[in-house]
């Protein structure tokens, strides 16, 4: 990807879903944004900069601090015929409307038998670091995956961001759409063109025989630096990364680790009823023959606490991830000083409450 | 306003929901039924202001707004027996009853919780100037619910065109308002998003039918959101076919009071006025015939499969 990249067009995560949401705009007259925010300053940190500008107060709707409404209403007003964009800052606040999201957004097109349909995207910021504390940094990918007739998304990278915003918001779906805060750093090449294309439940960023590992948002980055250095020792990683969650297809996986015979999976929120719980279940009952106890890694089962002090140690890293693997794969010893040796080297050594820079691309 | 019709509608409904009690112990009807008995001129004074393409959304107790709107009954009656002819297949029963030929957009069991989508919906209209309103049927408890009040604002605000019909039948299951509000005037509700708000004696339908005709009128013509309160009665247990005031839990004074005013006694002792008995008896027979012919051909019909049940999850 690196090698292209100087050549071809490198915008940020932010830029990019800024131009999947004018560019599906311009597309689709029915869409309109709602949210709290919507022509502020900030502009949710940029995505929808300049939107309401462009587009006029009619397409972009500022509601009041209102979750519950409002998601009722973007679920009423998409049943009515328009298809509604709905902009969160954290994913905290979309409980409020926890009911809305699970009874009807879900269940509108199963009651109706297909009458209702809700094409509607809310996005849901998750957050991370800087003492953002138990109720600003939570995820909760795997709570709106167990539900049926919702659909999840969860980009990585800047081109993945702009084609999953394309894709959610031509889907006819409810999509809940989950961004990493520390993604929008990021820079990657993407494609100025306008694309609408199905779904996929993962990309695959590495391919390799030895070990498979399911990851999403910024676990995806936290693997791929790991698996760049393993590459180097000639350790081959197969590296899924699980952009679709709901509904749930593994088919990737199960061929994946027919081949690898390991598995580890990295959950963005906490390990216990995790995504990587369902996963590796499932290989499970596949009856897939494995080299090594399947492995998951997740948030510990307490609160995100915010002091700097007591999240040592709480979220994934690099460090944490190849421990694992060595116990997996029996790497020697020595061998593994080396591995350790060369990604301490490639690592700063930073605080661990702000984004890496590895984390800015660009990919 | 056309008394017969009005009687007709309501003479429907209640006999509906007296065929549903007679029938619901025989054990076909496997569902919980919450009913309007008591309660229909709320429904029928309403909707006979409304056009076909005006949006109904109601809640738990559906069945004399589904009627009242023009819901297939039939349909209703076999989604009630879990067949596959129902409104919706069999996979929503009494609690989600809805009819799209009639804009009877759908009926969610969660109190308040039709409040954002109709919400959404009168957003729609306004956005997309269609010169159609949404009426969302609410009960007194809706407005002990937050999304009542978060949607009300916005109503207000943006001026939309929806109408908050609250049916007030002073309970909650077995909790009286006295319990749950401090006064069961809902105008403060209103004034607080200046909202325009009307009172009136819900079991009176001429009364419900000509307030709601001029609020209704007020809505089409771009004055915003407005709020009816109609105070009524159930005369039937929260959920269920039977009475249940053996409980005690309502006053027997308070259930005969109501019960004096049965808005299909009141209606009909003064249309006896005007009309012989036997042109009410011949409607009424007429109804009756309709209904037994529902219900005995219900039985006939199909239930949905296991295989049924798992279509519909995902739009394509």
């Amino acid at each position: 990807m690196s090698m292209q990249s100087k050549k071809k067009r490198q915008i940020s995560f932010v830029e990019a879903i800024r131009e999947g949401i004018t560019q599906s705009l311009q597309k689709d007259k029915r869409l309109f944004l709602m949210g709290e925010g919507v022509d502020d300053p900030a502009s949710m940190w940029g995505t929808i900069k300049g939107i309401s500008k462009e587009f006029g107060k009619k397409r972009v709707l500022e509601m009041p601090v209102a979750e519950n409404g409002l998601i009722g209403a973007a679920i009423g007003s998409s049943i009515a015929g328009s298809k509604v964009l709905v902009n969160l800052q954290r994913v905290e606040f979309s409980l409020y409307a926890f009911e809305q999201i699970v009874n009807n957004a879900a269940k509108s097109f199963y009651i109706s038998r297909g009458k209702h349909s809700v094409p509607i995207v809310i996005r849901l910021v998750v957050g991370r670091g800087w003492g953002q504390g138990p109720e600003h940094a939570q995820s909760m990918e795997n709570i709106f995956s167990s539900i049926p007739g919702l659909k999840v998304v969860i980009p990585a990278f800047p081109n993945e961001a702009k084609e999953l915003m394309i894709n959610s918001l031509f889907d006819k779906n409810p999509v809940i759409f989950i961004e990493h805060r520390w993604l929008h750093y990021s820079k990657g090449v993407v494609n100025k063109k306008f694309k609408i294309s199905k779904l996929k439940s993962m990309t695959k960023i590495n391919s390799g025989k030895d070990i498979t590992i399911v990851s999403n948002s910024i676990n995806t980055l936290i693997a791929k630096r790991v698996v760049d250095i393993l590459k180097l020792f000639n350790i081959k990683v197969d590296l899924l990364n699980l952009v679709n969650p709901n509904p749930l297809n593994l088919d990737e996986v199960f061929k994946s680790v027919k081949k690898t015979k390991n598995i580890l999976t990295i959950d963005l929120g906490h390990k216990n009823l995790g995504l990587g719980g369902e996963i590796i279940a499932q290989v499970v009952e596949k009856n897939i023959s494995l080299n090594s106890s399947p492995v998951r890694i997740g948030l510990p089962f307490h609160p995100v606490p915010s002091s700097v002090g007591m999240i040592k140690g709480y979220y994934p890293d690099g460090k944490k991830l190849l421990f694992k693997i060595k116990k997996m794969l029996k790497i020697k010893d020595s061998k593994f000083k080396a591995i350790m040796g060369a990604y301490n080297k490639n690592s700063p050594k930073i605080p661990i409450d702000v984004p890496d820079p590895y984390f800015k691309g660009p990919f | 306003m056309n008394l017969l019709k009005l009687f007709h509608e309501m003479y429907l409904i209640r006999s509906v929901e007296k065929k549903i009690t007679s029938e619901y112990p025989k054990g076909k009807m496997r569902c919980p039924v919450h009913l309007s008995i008591g309660q229909e001129a709320c429904a029928v004074g309403i909707s006979q202001n409304l056009k076909p393409e005006d949006i109904v959304y109601s809640n738990h107790r559906s069945h004399a707004h589904y009627i009242a709107k023009g819901g297939n009954i039939a349909k209703m009656i076999s989604e009630i027996h879990g067949k596959k002819n129902g409104c919706v297949n069999g996979v929503g029963g009494s609690m989600h009853l809805q009819d799209l030929k009639v804009n009877f957009m759908a009926s969610i069991p969660i109190v308040s919780s039709s409040i954002g989508l109709s919400l959404g919906a009168a957003i729609n209209q306004k956005r997309l100037k269609l010169n159609k309103i949404t009426v969302v049927f609410i009960g007194d408890a809706s407005l002990e619910e937050g999304i009542f009040f978060e949607c009300a604002n916005f109503a207000s605000l943006h001026k939309l065109p929806i109408l908050f019909a609250c049916e007030n039948n002073l309970f909650s299951v077995y909790t009286p308002i006295k319990e749950r509000q401090i006064d069961s005037n809902f105008k403060r509700y209103a004034d607080a998003f200046k909202i325009p708000y009307k009172r009136v004696d819900g079991n009176n339908i001429e009364n419900v039918f000509n307030v709601s005709k001029k609020i209704i009128k007020n809505i089409k013509n771009g004055k915003g959101p407005h709020f009816i309160q109609m105070d009524t009665y159930r005369y039937l247990e929260h959920c269920g076919p039977n009475e249940d005031d053996h409980l005690n839990y309502r006053n027997k004074n308070e259930v005969s009071f109501w019960k004096k005013k049965d808005p299909l006694k009141v209606l009909e002792n003064k249309l006896l006025k005007k009309y012989k008995r036997e042109k009410l008896s011949y409607m009424k027979k007429t109804i009756h015939r309709k209904i037994d012919q529902i219900f005995s051909n219900v039985l006939k019909e199909k239930y949905p499969t296991p295989n049924d049940a798992k279509k519909y999850v995902y739009a394509e």
